[in-house]
Parts: structure tokens; C-alpha cells; sequence
């Protein structure tokens, strides 16, 4: 039965890479604007606040695949309009648009919590000291605050991993969809759908542990 | 954007409304009658019954649902012990499917909320009932798990909120619940931002329903004056 996905192996690694390239592109760009949004959620004034919540709100309460959806189809006849001829938004551009438009909410959203989380007094220590406020924010809040959003950081890092199996549903030929394909070759779906599971664990649980190693790692005091 | 579009779309994404409301509360029901046992063996002290339990919710969360819908789905059909067997009628439909996939998969993330819930009372709760008298499972329904599901609720809510998303992903085995409808009304009718609107907001409202449910439910069985 294992054979038939032995003989696709270079097709499935192909895919996972892709379907790394993905996560990583998508994580990294939500992480990103979530850098930007998380500190004007807290600090920022009440309309900006508000909108930022907002966005975090809209998103969380939408599936990932409609947003995926959305930005596929939604995108090209977007596009097609602006440009005045037909521009086809490909399934990577459009799949990594969507993972990071919804990461960057539940990011926010974490960051934001381990923002708050950071006591007050730390900010009137270091500005007692001297600091200027960026600098203040640099040196002393930022540390604390990544410490703390670290978990959450790491829990999402797996959700977007796991989330850009949803691409496939539009063509992107990372993990899983270079596994159905497999499958419908091969007439073997129980064995290329196993792989790829097996696979997908392997991703979490590797980077699960790398997460635990890391944290463990940190000042022991600060945890 | 049209607005003469946003009618048909809407009727279109109506028909799907049923089968994802149909698909997310028995999902959601699979999962949370799974997730009860499965919490209790997290929580085991015997680790005959907690490492096939742990393994189970490891597995589970560690992989996409979309895959583990196209096992059960794609993959089981294969096995032609399945197919002789009592269960294919079950299998053979892709709703039953893409219920038992999300089920499954729900009862991991939730058995992990609940058994969060029931590590974090202190062991004075357990040392008390004994101490009471209680049968084991006296102790467990009277003094353990209201208390911890008590604290879960809000996650539990949660969940079904996240169920109701993964019931999207029926639509990748042929189910026409609300995304699958909109989908196939895009290829139509060529309007991607009117459909996908229209099911955004109704997946918006029903995920506002739910968490108003959860809300009066909190309400209801909280313990008045704490």
C-alpha cells in the first residue's frame, strides 16, 4: 500500500516544503502587522483601538477558508478590475494573503494580552530612570512582553501551519494537495492521507518540542 | 459590486444554512460526548489509560482537520473490511463524514480544555469527598466536574464557535453547506465579494448566537456571590 506514496516521495517533500514556505511566509507577515497593531491597540487613541478590535473580532469570527476563499476569487476579479484586463491572483499569493490577514488578528490579540500583562510600574521605573519612552518600550517592555506572548506565539505558529492545508481547497500544491493528487493516481487515499498526517505531526511535534527547549531555556526567574 | 447580485447570493448561500447548522451542533455534541471520557483518562493516575488517551489528543492536534477529514472520507472507503461492515452507510455519505471528522477532532481540543479544568482544583476538593464518603463516581458528578466545567464554559463556548468553522471544510468533500453553496454560486454567477459577504455575515451572526448562548448559560449556573 506504502509503496505508491514511496514513489511519489520527491513530489510529497516538494510539497512540504511548500506548505513550510507557507506557514513560515504567512506567520512571519501576521507577525509583522501584528507588531504594528498590538502596541496602537493598547496605546493608541480610542477610534484606532476600536477599529484594530474590530478587525480582531471580524476575523475571529469568520472561517479560514471563506477568508481564503474570499481573497482567491475576490482577489482576481479585484484585481481584473483595477488593471482593466483579466489578472488571475495565483493560489500562493492569494493563500498567503489570507494566513497572514488572519493571523495577524489572533497575533494581535496575543500580543496585545502579554502587552497588558506587563505590570505599570515597570513603565514608571524606567522612565524614573531616565529612559525616553521608545527607548523605555525597547529595552524594558518589549523583553517582558515577548516572554509572556511566547506560548501564545508558539500555539499559533501551529495553527498556521495547520491552517495552510486549507490552500490545497484552492490549488496550491503544497503538502496536501500533492497528496490528493497522489491519491488519485494511485487509487490509494488511505496511505498518501496517513502520510501526510504523519508528516504534518512530525512539523508540530519537532517544532513543539524546539518551543518547550526554547522557553525552558529563558531566565528561569521571569517564568 | 452589485446590489441586484446580493439577492440571489443570498438565496443561494440560504440553501447551505440548514446543513452547516445541522453539521456544527452534532459535531459539537460528538466532540463534547467524546471529550468527557477522554478528559478522565488525561487526568488518569493510571498511565495504562492516560498514554493511548494522550496520544490520541497529540495526534489529533497535531494535524490538519482537512486531512483527517479525507482519511475518514477517502481513506476508510479503501479498507474493504469498512465497506462489508455495519458502518458503511455512514461513511459512504459525505455529511456523516465530515460529522464524525470534526467530532473526532473537537473531542481532542476539548477533552484537553476540560481536563485543564479539572487538573487546576485544588486536590483538597478530592481529599474532601473521600473523606465524605463519596463513591468515585458520586465525587465525580457532585464535587469535580461541575466545578470544572464550570471553569471551561467560556472555552467550551469556544469551541463551538471554532466548530462551526470547521464545518466549512465540508464543503471540501462534496458537502454543500453555506461556504460550498457560496462557492458554487461564485463559479456562476462570477460574484465572489457580493456571496462571500453574505455567508461571512451569517457565520458572523450565528458565531454571536452561540456566544450569547454560552454567555446566558455562564450566567445561569454560576454560583451566586463568587
Amino acid at each position: 500500500m506504502f509503496e505508491a506514496v514511496y514513489q511519489y516521495r520527491d513530489q510529497l517533500l516538494h510539497g512540504l516544503g511548500m506548505t513550510l514556505a507557507v506557514a513560515i511566509a504567512s506567520f512571519v507577515i501576521g507577525f509583522l502587522i501584528a507588531a504594528v497593531l498590538a502596541p496602537l491597540a493598547v496605546y493608541g487613541g480610542p477610534f484606532l483601538r476600536r477599529a484594530i478590535m474590530g478587525y480582531v473580532a471580524l476575523i475571529r469570527g469568520l472561517p479560514e477558508l471563506l477568508v481564503i476563499f474570499l481573497i482567491f476569487y475576490g482577489g482576481t476579479v479585484f484585481m481584473t478590475k483595477i488593471a482593466g484586463r483579466y489578472i488571475e491572483v495565483n493560489a500562493l499569493t492569494a493563500g498567503i494573503a489570507s494566513l497572514s490577514i488572519v493571523a495577524a488578528a489572533y497575533l494581535t490579540e496575543i500580543l496585545r494580552g502579554a502587552l497588558l500583562s506587563v505590570a505599570h510600574g515597570q513603565w514608571e521605573g524606567a522612565l524614573s530612570l531616565g529612559f525616553r519612552r521608545p527607548r523605555a518600550f525597547l529595552m524594558i517592555i518589549l523583553p517582558q512582553m515577548m516572554l509572556r506572548a511566547l506560548p501564545g506565539l508558539g500555539n499559533q505558529w501551529l495553527v498556521v501551519l495547520k491552517e495552510s492545508a486549507l490552500v490545497s481547497v484552492v490549488g496550491l500544491e503544497e503538502l496536501m494537495r500533492k497528496s490528493v493528487v497522489g491519491a488519485g493516481a494511485t487509487h490509494q487515499p488511505l496511505a498518501f492521507y496517513l502520510t501526510a498526517a504523519a508528516l504534518y505531526i512530525m512539523v508540530t511535534g519537532v517544532s513543539t518540542l524546539l518551543l518547550k527547549a526554547y522557553e525552558a531555556r529563558l531566565i528561569p526567574h521571569m517564568r | 459590486m452589485s446590489l441586484d447580485l446580493f439577492l440571489p447570493a443570498f438565496l443561494a448561500v440560504k440553501n447551505g444554512f440548514l446543513l452547516t447548522v445541522a453539521i456544527t451542533i452534532a459535531s459539537f455534541a460528538l466532540g463534547q460526548i467524546l471529550a468527557l471520557p477522554l478528559a478522565l483518562g488525561l487526568t488518569s493516575t493510571r498511565q495504562a489509560i492516560r498514554v493511548p488517551v494522550s496520544t490520541y489528543t497529540f495526534l489529533i492536534r497535531g494535524s490538519p482537520l482537512l486531512v483527517q477529514l479525507f482519511i475518514i472520507y477517502y481513506g476508510l472507503g479503501q479498507i474493504e473490511l469498512v465497506r462489508n461492515s455495519f458502518l458503511w452507510p455512514v461513511l459512504r455519505s459525505p455529511v456523516y463524514c465530515a460529522i464524525l471528522a470534526i467530532g473526532l477532532n473537537s473531542a481532542a481540543y476539548a477533552a484537553e480544555l476540560l481536563a485543564g479544568g479539572i487538573r487546576q482544583l485544588p486536590t483538597g476538593q478530592w481529599e474532601a469527598g473521600r473523606a465524605l464518603g463519596l463513591h468515585r463516581t458520586a465525587l465525580l458528578l457532585k464535587i469535580i466536574l461541575p466545578q470544572a466545567y464550570r471553569s471551561v464554559l467560556p472555552a467550551i463556548g469556544n469551541e463551538l464557535v471554532l466548530v462551526m468553522k470547521g464545518s466549512t471544510l465540508a464543503s471540501a468533500v462534496t458537502v454543500l453547506e453555506m461556504t460550498g453553496a457560496a462557492r458554487v454560486f461564485v463559479a456562476r454567477s462570477y460574484a465572489p465579494f457580493e456571496t462571500f459577504l453574505i455567508a461571512g455575515t451569517i457565520y458572523l451572526v450565528m458565531g454571536a448566537v452561540f456566544g450569547r448562548i454560552f454567555r446566558f448559560i455562564e450566567i445561569k449556573v454560576a454560583i451566586p456571590g463568587r
